[in-house]
């Protein structure tokens, strides 16, 4: 009778021990049928043969990186089969090598499945451990410790979590498998011990205490709490004694809270309501005229109101000759609640800065104050505002023009000429003319700098930014002309 | 004279926990990546959450969630603490807050803290106290946990912009889904404020993300995100509204979660605002369209076609019963954001669908190997294997799906 060679595997560093065992037995060509692996002597066995395994050979095998992901997760299962299986899937990857891209495969399946158990397991192990102080609270170290009973063997696996996270305390966890022991910032393991005696902690009352607060009686779901929380690890977690009188008493509680009159309020309460309004930071921006913005956000002519974040008022000296305005604030406008910070108005910086005008010297506005946008998935897209809405606020286009008094105005796209002339028709042909506007101040016309940007054309972009620039540059030796005469 | 003695620390953690839970938030997901292994700290995040234990309500107590004070000057309708309510009064000294925190922490408990406060004197007031606490806990006791705060509309954006800095995530509470109700039922809370809050944080968010020209991060700010929170079902606003509400905000500030909270009872209710059972089951259906609007490309009008969800199926069998025209899909031909429509299959079956059948075809037992619902799935599916013949259209379809009617009661 053939011996079978069998493997045992250490109860600690089990992960690269079997990943060394499994690269020794495949480099000496051994079928998964021919061999038995064991997590220490104890594990059950089918095959109780004492065969040592091959030395491991030198030699590039090539495994898939998710292979070696799910064996690292998979060889902490408790099933004594989990290291055979694992190995007759290495073994296929030989010749197979599509296999860990197939979702549906039956061995792999089953391999995710103890995955997802070890993983599971994992996260409650890091959630339900409950530590108590066991050292003296002044030390410069405190110390820690916890019992718990894992379903798998995951108390090595998961050391590093409370390493990384309980770096500045020592603290002990006790497993019926294997003790973890983080001393000094050094974690080592020992065998499994029995449950340990723990002190009493007062901050268990407190937890406690919160537990039960934290409850909402009016809407009990144990089905999902005992989903997340089964009772088999009830025992190690101290909060669970409170949940038997959470439970009996919920619905008296819930009834009385109802049944209860409502009653008179406390007599501090008409001390505070007839206190002066707490004072509340302005929402307006550093823009000029703030004293237009509270009224402009209080405005609620058009429905426009309703869903952006603020009004986004002109911005500028208010003595400015020159005026320029836009259609609408834009994303960025509309949350930083300034005119023209967004792509289009950097762009149109630039394009100021290229025709030699200053910025800081310009009322910059928009014919509309709010934000008008759809959403698509998770963003805002820009809607063009109809003719009710230009109408509804041109009023405060009005305001803003009869406070700064500008000698020249800049309608930038069709909303622009709208607001200011009446009419938004056949903007390219007006472009780079002048018309008369509100208060008889004259109006220059072009385009909006977000045409530019949605130009998808280099070669367009180019040339119409070119006549863009040619427009500004007209526009400013209009008003130069203006200014002289 | 009433005459009492200050609350204990017990007492006080009671009344302030108690007075907490109406907060639906408890997630500590999606932080920056940190831990204490230089051993000078306490804590670490490594982007997932956990859930440390779970309340016979079904909730996960992952952060201590506690307010600093519950006594508040605002008057709203629908909460314990506003103003004109009996509930006892208690306020946390920040030390109480820090040390419970790091306690809590230290025994494994929670994964940080949930900060919120009622509004005392002045909300620029409250937030420096808020801020005050977050900083402690950073700044004295190097704690590298989690930390929500809820930040409180009206404050100093300085304030806000100093949150950021110690805060993982940032809320602010939209309360109610309409600017009316919000007029009605919380009249010192203004809509505006709420918004450009929301707008601070975003742009806090942004500038952080921005890498200087030399390439150094700027300080990081509450790189967990914001969330919001609104109550459902103390004013008469119906799914359509709540749905288009959350994508507004989605879009408009890039929050990572709208939080629905069903109202739910409260001690010394308001004779204004009527107690009820509270619409659990109507807060499920709206997280299940919440989360169809923002990973299978579901818009709020699909969803909620005839303005509220069907309370006896999910949103998105309901919205296949009705557009039935467009089943059964071929699952080996069906592009992407059709199969993400199919009831019964999740965003990661899609995936693994998609993966599969570029090397090979796929059988009905696959699919089942893959994690999809087929008790769902098959009406509106057709396979190699698999063809559901004349049940797609059959009248009774949805009657196989719908429970039983039954009288729906709280216990």
């Amino acid at each position: 009778m053939n011996l079978m060679p069998h493997v045992t595997l250490p109860k600690v560093g089990t992960a690269e021990a079997w990943r060394e065992a499994a690269r020794a037995c495949l480099s000496a060509r051994i079928p998964p049928e021919a061999i038995t692996w064991s997590r220490g002597p104890g594990e059950a066995v089918l095959w109780a043969e004492d065969e040592p395994p091959p030395a491991p050979k030198v030699g590039a095998i090539r495994v898939p990186e998710n292979f070696v992901h799910l064996a690292a997760q998979v060889v902490w299962h408790k099933d004594p089969e989990r290291f055979a299986r694992l190995y007759a899937v290495l073994w296929r990857l030989r010749t197979e090598s599509g296999l860990m891209q197939d979702p549906a495969d039956k061995d792999l399946t089953a391999l995710r499945q103890m995955e997802r158990a070890v993983h599971r397991d994992l996260h409650k192990l890091k959630a339900f451990v409950r530590f108590r102080e066991i050292g003296d609270r002044t030390a410069p170290r405190r110390r820690f410790a916890a019992w718990f009973e894992p379903a798998h063997f995951t108390l090595e696996p998961a050391a590093p979590f409370f390493a990384r996270r309980f770096a500045d305390m020592d603290w002990l966890i006790a497993t019926p498998d294997l003790v973890a022991r983080f001393e000094d910032g050094v974690t080592t393991f020992e065998e499994g011990a029995e449950k340990p005696d723990l002190p009493d902690d007062a901050a268990e009352d407190l937890w406690l205490t919160y537990f039960r607060n934290i409850f909402n009686p009016a809407r009990v779901k144990t089905a999902r709490m005992l989903a997340e929380m089964p009772k088999r690890y009830w025992k190690n977690l101290p909060e669970t004694a409170a949940i038997p009188d959470l439970l009996a008493n919920a619905e008296t509680r819930v009834r009385a809270m109802a049944e209860a009159a409502p009653t008179r309020a406390p007599f501090y309460a008409k001390a505070i309501a007839a206190r002066p309004a707490p004072p509340r930071t302005p929402l307006a921006a550093p823009g000029l005229i703030s004293a237009l913005k509270e009224e402009e956000d209080a405005c609620t002519r058009c429905p426009l109101h309703a869903h952006a974040t603020q009004a986004v008022p002109g911005e500028g000296p208010l003595d400015a000759a020159l005026m320029m305005v836009g259609e609408q604030p834009g994303d960025q406008e509309d949350l930083a609640g300034r005119p023209f910070v967004g792509p289009a108005g950097q762009l149109f910086d630039q394009i100021l800065r290229d025709t030699g005008i200053d910025r800081s010297k310009v009322f910059l506005t928009n014919a509309v104050k709010h934000f008008k946008y759809t959403i698509k998935g998770v963003r805002r897209i820009h809607q063009s505002p109809n003719g009710g809405e230009i109408s509804a606020c041109k009023w405060w286009l009005q305001q803003e023009v009869s406070l700064v008094r500008p000698k020249l105005l800049v309608a930038l796209g069709a909303s622009a000429a709208e607001s200011l002339t009446g009419s938004r028709d056949g903007i390219l042909k007006r472009r780079g003319t002048v018309e008369s506007g509100p208060d008889g101040i004259p109006v220059f016309l072009t385009v909006h700098p977000s045409f530019l940007l949605r130009l998808p054309d280099p070669v367009a972009k180019e040339l119409e930014t070119e006549k863009f620039r040619q427009d500004l540059t007209a526009a400013r030796e209009h008003l130069d002309k203006l200014m002289a005469a | 004279m009433n005459v009492m003695s200050a609350p204990n620390l017990q007492e006080k953690l009671a009344i302030l926990s108690d007075a907490a839970r109406y907060d639906a938030s408890c997630a500590s997901s999606g932080t920056s990546r940190r831990d204490s292994r230089d051993g000078k700290g306490l804590g670490s995040t490594d982007g997932n959450g956990i859930c440390h234990s779970f309340t016979p309500d079904g909730r996960c107590v992952s952060l201590l969630k506690i307010l600093m004070t519950n006594f508040c000057i605002f008057d709203c309708a629908y909460c314990v603490n506003r103003v004109s309510s009996n509930v006892q009064r208690a306020r946390f000294t920040p030390e109480e807050v820090v040390t419970l925190t790091l306690e809590f922490y230290r025994r494994n408990y929670i994964e940080g803290l949930f900060l919120s406060s009622g509004i005392i004197r002045s909300p620029d007031d409250t937030m420096r106290d808020m801020v005050r606490i977050v900083r402690t806990l950073r700044e004295e006791h190097d704690f590298r946990g989690y930390i929500h705060l809820k930040t409180i509309p009206g404050a100093d954006p300085a304030l806000v912009a100093e949150a950021g800095l110690y805060a993982d995530r940032l809320s602010v509470n939209i309360e109610l889904p309409t600017e009316q109700s919000l007029a009605d039922f919380a009249p010192e809370k203004k809509p505006a404020e709420i918004r450009k809050h929301m707008a601070d944080i975003r742009l806090g968010r942004e500038a952080a993300s921005d890498r200087s020209l030399q390439g150094t991060a700027a300080p990081r700010f509450a790189p967990a995100g914001q969330s919001t929170q609104m109550i459902v079902g103390a004013d008469a606003t119906n799914d359509a509204t709540i749905l288009q509400q959350s994508a507004r905000l989605y879009g408009s500030y890039g929050l990572k979660r709208v939080y629905y909270s069903a109202f739910s009872p409260i001690p010394d209710s308001t004779a204004k605002l009527p107690l009820v059972t509270p619409p659990l089951l109507r807060e499920h259906r709206l997280y299940q369209a919440d989360w169809l609007m923002r990973f299978y490309e579901f818009s709020p009008d699909e969803i909620a076609q005839d303005g509220n969800l069907d309370l006896q199926i999910d949103p998105k069998l309901a919205w296949a019963l009705r557009n039935r025209q467009h089943f059964p899909v071929d699952v080996q031909r069906a592009p992407r954001e059709m199969l993400l429509r199919v009831p019964g299959f999740g965003t990661r079956t899609v995936d693994r669908v998609l993966q599969t059948r570029r090397h090979r075809g796929l059988r009905y037992d696959d699919l089942l190997r893959m994690g999809a619902s087929l008790k769902k799935a098959r009406p509106f599916i057709t396979l190699p294997d698999w063809s559901p013949g004349a049940l797609t259209d059959s009248a009774d379809l949805r009657a196989r799906f719908a429970p039983e009617p039954e009288q729906l009661s709280l216990f």
